[in-house]
C-alpha cells in the first residue's frame, strides 16, 4: 500500500505554516516593521485560521481548470462574433467603464496583497495574501483579454492604462485604492478584504455580471464569475481577518470600527458607478440598483454586522444615509455622465420611453418626482438639436473625488455640501461621511490629485477641456465619446443588424 | 430580521448536482435562478456534504472542487474533507 495520505488539515499545516521558520539573526520586529505602527496588537498569529485550508498544489490545480474553461468560452465568443449577438451596442459602454474603471483596480489589488503578504508575521496570513495577489493578477489579465475582442469592434477601449492615470472620473476608483495602499497593512486588509470584498463586491460582480449574461455577453459573465469565484476565498479571508483582529486584543476594536466606518463610506461612494451601470447601461435589466443594495447590502450586511456585534462592532456610520441614497445615486451619476459625456471614453444617452417606465416602477418615490422631469427636459433639448453638454468644470469632493452632485439625505432636492478650513485653506466634501474621513487624516487628503484643480492649474496640457481630452486623455472627440445616437458606433451596429439573416432579425 | 447565509454558483452542469445535494440536505434552503447563476440562501446555516454530492454526481468529489463553480458566498465558513458549511452565530 502507498504511504498514507495526509488529511487536509495536516497537509495544510505542512505546506503553509511549516514552511515558516524562526529567525535567528534578525528580530521579528525588524523583519515585520509595519505590524505595529497602526496600533493593532497581535498576541498570537497561530490563532489565525484559513478556513479553506487551500495549499499551493490544490490552488494551481483548481486555478488551471478555471482558466481552461474561461479561455474556451472567450475563444468561442470571438469565433462566433459574439459581440453581434448582444442585446444592444449601448451595452458595450458599460464594458468601457469596466475596463477603464475596474480592471486597473485588480492590478492595484495585486500590488497591495503582494505587499501585505510580505509584511505579516503569521505564515497562514502570508500564504493567503500571496494566493490572493496571484488571483488579482489573473483578474487583470482575463479582463484585458475579454475586452480585447471588443476593442476590435468598438471605440474608446484603446488606452485604458493611460486613461486610468489621467481621466477625471477614473481618479475616483484610482484614489480609492491608492488611499488603501498607502495605509498600513491591517488597514489595507480592512479596507479591501473586508469592507470592499466582503461587504461590497457582490454588488459589482454578481447582479451586474448576471446582467451581462442577460444581454448576450458570455465573455464578460465568464470573466466576472471566474474572478468572483476567487472572491469567495477573498471574502472568507476578509471575514477571518476581521474576526482574528477583534479576538486578538480589545484595543483593536475601536481602531477596526473606525476603519470599517471609513471604508464602508468610501466603497459606497465608489459603487455609485455600478449603480448607474445596472440601472442605465444594461439594456436588459436584471434588478435595479436599489434592489441589489437591499439583497447584497441590507440583507447580507445586516446578517454580517449582527454576527460581529459580539465583538462590540456596530454597523458602519452613516449606513442609514445609504438606505435613502439607494433611491437616488444611480440617477445622479447618470446625470453627471450625460452632461460630461464630451470628456469620457464612452457614450451616454437618454433612456427610451420603456426604460423611463421601468425606472418609474423601480423607484416609485423618487423617479417621477425628481429625475423624469429632468430627463424629459434634456430629451426635448436633444430633439431640438441642442443636446446638453455642460461646458463648466465641476467642484470635486476632496475625499471621494466625485463631482458634488449628491443631495442631502433629509432633503432630496438640496445639494449636499460640507466644507472645513484646514491650515488656512478651505476643503469641500460631498457628504458627512467624506468630511469625517478628511478630518481624521487631513494631512493625507490635502495631497489628493483632483483632476479639475489640475486642469485649472495647467498641469494637464492644453488650454481648454477639448485639448485636455484630446491630447492629455487620448480620447477622440465625437468618435470615442458624445451621445450614442448617431455615433460611428451606433451606425456600425445598425449596419450589423441590417446585415444579419432575416430569421435573426425577427428573433429578438 | 433573520440572518441569511447564501452561496451562488455558475449555472452549469456540475453546479446543478451540487445544488440538488444542498436541497436534499437542507430542506430550509431557498433556491433562486437568475441569468447564468443559481443562488441558494438559508436561515442561519447551510451545509454541502461530500457524500451527497458524490451520490448525485456518481463520482468522487473533493469538497474544494466547489471553488471552481462558486461565485460568491456569505457567512462564516467551516470546511473539512467531508463537508462545507456556512453559518452565522
Ligand atoms: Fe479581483
Ligand atoms: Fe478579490
Ligand atoms: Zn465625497
Amino acid at each position: 500500500m502507498a504511504a498514507k495520505r495526509l488529511n487536509q488539515k495536516d497537509k495544510y499545516r505542512c505546506l503553509t505554516r511549516d514552511l515558516a521558520w524562526e529567525p535567528s539573526y534578525q528580530t521579528k520586529e525588524d523583519i515585520y516593521p509595519y505590524e505595529r505602527f497602526e496600533g493593532i496588537k497581535i498576541t498570537d498569529w497561530d490563532k489565525w485560521e484559513d478556513p479553506f485550508r487551500l495549499t499551493m498544489d490544490a490552488y494551481w490545480k483548481y486555478q488551471a481548470e478555471k482558466e481552461k474553461k474561461l479561455y474556451a468560452i472567450f475563444d468561442a465568443f470571438a469565433q462566433n462574433n459574439g459581440h453581434t449577438n448582444l442585446s444592444d451596442a449601448r451595452y458595450v459602454n458599460a464594458l468601457k467603464l469596466f475596463l477603464s474603471g475596474v480592471t486597473p483596480l485588480e492590478y492595484q489589488a495585486y500590488q497591495g496583497f503582494a505587499r501585505v503578504g510580505r509584511h505579516f508575521g503569521g505564515a497562514g496570513a502570508r500564504v493567503a495574501c500571496q494566493m490572493q495577489a496571484i488571483d488579482e493578477l489573473r483578474h487583470v489579465q482575463t479582463q484585458i483579454h475579454a475586452m480585447s475582442h471588443y476593442n476590435k469592434h468598438f471605440n474608446g477601449l484603446h488606452d485604458f492604462a493611460h486613461m486610468h492615470d489621467r481621466v477625471w472620473f477614473l481618479s475616483v476608483p484610482k484614489s480609492f485604492f491608492e488611499d488603501a495602499r498607502t495605509a498600513g497593512p491591517f488597514e489595507f486588509l480592512t479596507a479591501i478584504s473586508f469592507s470592499f470584498e466582503y461587504v461590497l463586491t457582490n454588488l459589482l460582480f454578481v447582479p451586474f455580471m448576471s446582467g451581462a449574461a442577460y444581454n448576450g455577453d458570455m465573455a464578460t459573465v465568464t470573466f466576472g464569475f471566474s474572478a468572483q469565484s476567487d472572491e469567495a476565498r477573498h471574502m472568507t479571508l476578509g471575514l477571518e481577518v476581521i474576526k482574528f483582529l477583534l479576538e486578538q486584543h480589545e484595543d483593536n476594536v475601536p481602531i477596526i470600527q473606525r476603519w470599517i466606518d471609513k471604508w464602508f463610506w468610501r466603497g459606497y461612494r465608489l459603487l455609485t458607478l455600478v449603480g448607474m451601470m445596472m440601472d442605465y447601461m444594461l439594456p436588459n435589466k436584471v434588478m435595479s440598483w436599489a434592489e441589489a443594495w437591499e439583497v447584497y447590502y441590507e440583507q447580507a450586511g445586516g446578517a454580517l454586522f449582527k454576527d460581529l456585534e459580539r465583538y462590540g462592532i456596530r454597523p458602519p456610520k452613516y449606513v442609514e444615509q445609504t438606505t435613502i441614497g439607494k433611491e437616488h445615486i444611480s440617477h445622479q451619476a447618470w446625470s453627471i455622465f450625460y452632461q460630461y459625456s464630451q470628456a469620457t471614453n464612452f457614450h451616454t444617452w437618454m433612456p427610451t420611453d420603456e426604460e423611463l417606465d421601468w425606472l418609474s416602477a423601480k423607484y416609485p418615490d423618487t423617479f417621477d418626482r425628481i429625475y423624469r422631469p429632468r430627463y424629459e427636459h434634456w430629451r426635448e433639448m436633444q430633439a431640438r438639436g441642442e443636446r446638453f453638454y455642460n461646458p463648466t468644470l465641476p467642484m470635486l469632493c476632496q475625499v471621494c473625488q466625485i463631482p458634488l452632485s449628491f443631495t442631502e439625505p433629509d432633503a432630496d432636492t438640496t445639494l449636499s455640501h460640507r466644507s472645513v478650513l484646514h491650515a488656512g485653506e478651505r476643503f469641500h466634501f460631498c457628504s458627512d461621511g467624506c468630511c469625517d474621513i478628511f478630518q481624521y487624516e487631513p494631512d493625507k487628503y490635502v495631497q489628493a490629485w483632483l483632476p479639475v484643480h489640475q486642469i485649472l492649474q495647467g498641469n494637464c496640457g492644453g488650454g481648454d477641456v477639448e485639448a485636455v481630452v484630446r491630447d492629455y486623455y487620448n480620447i477622440a472627440a465625437g468618435f470615442d465619446n458624445f451621445d450614442y445616437q448617431g455615433s460611428p458606433e451606433h451606425q456600425r451596429w445598425q449596419q450589423w443588424q441590417g446585415d444579419r439573416p432575416a430569421d435573426f432579425n425577427t428573433a429578438g | 430580521m433573520t440572518s441569511l447565509v447564501y452561496i451562488a454558483f455558475q449555472d452549469n452542469d456540475n453546479a446543478r448536482y451540487i445544488v440538488d445535494a444542498i436541497v436534499q440536505d437542507n430542506p430550509h434552503a431557498v433556491v433562486q435562478h437568475q441569468p447564468a447563476m443559481i443562488r441558494v440562501q438559508a436561515e442561519q446555516r447551510l451545509e454541502i456534504n461530500r457524500a451527497t454530492v458524490e451520490e448525485k454526481l456518481g463520482r468522487e468529489w473533493d469538497v474544494q472542487e466547489m471553488l471552481i463553480d462558486v461565485i460568491t458566498l456569505g457567512g462564516n465558513v467551516e470546511e473539512d474533507e467531508d463537508r462545507f458549511a456556512l453559518h452565522w452565530n
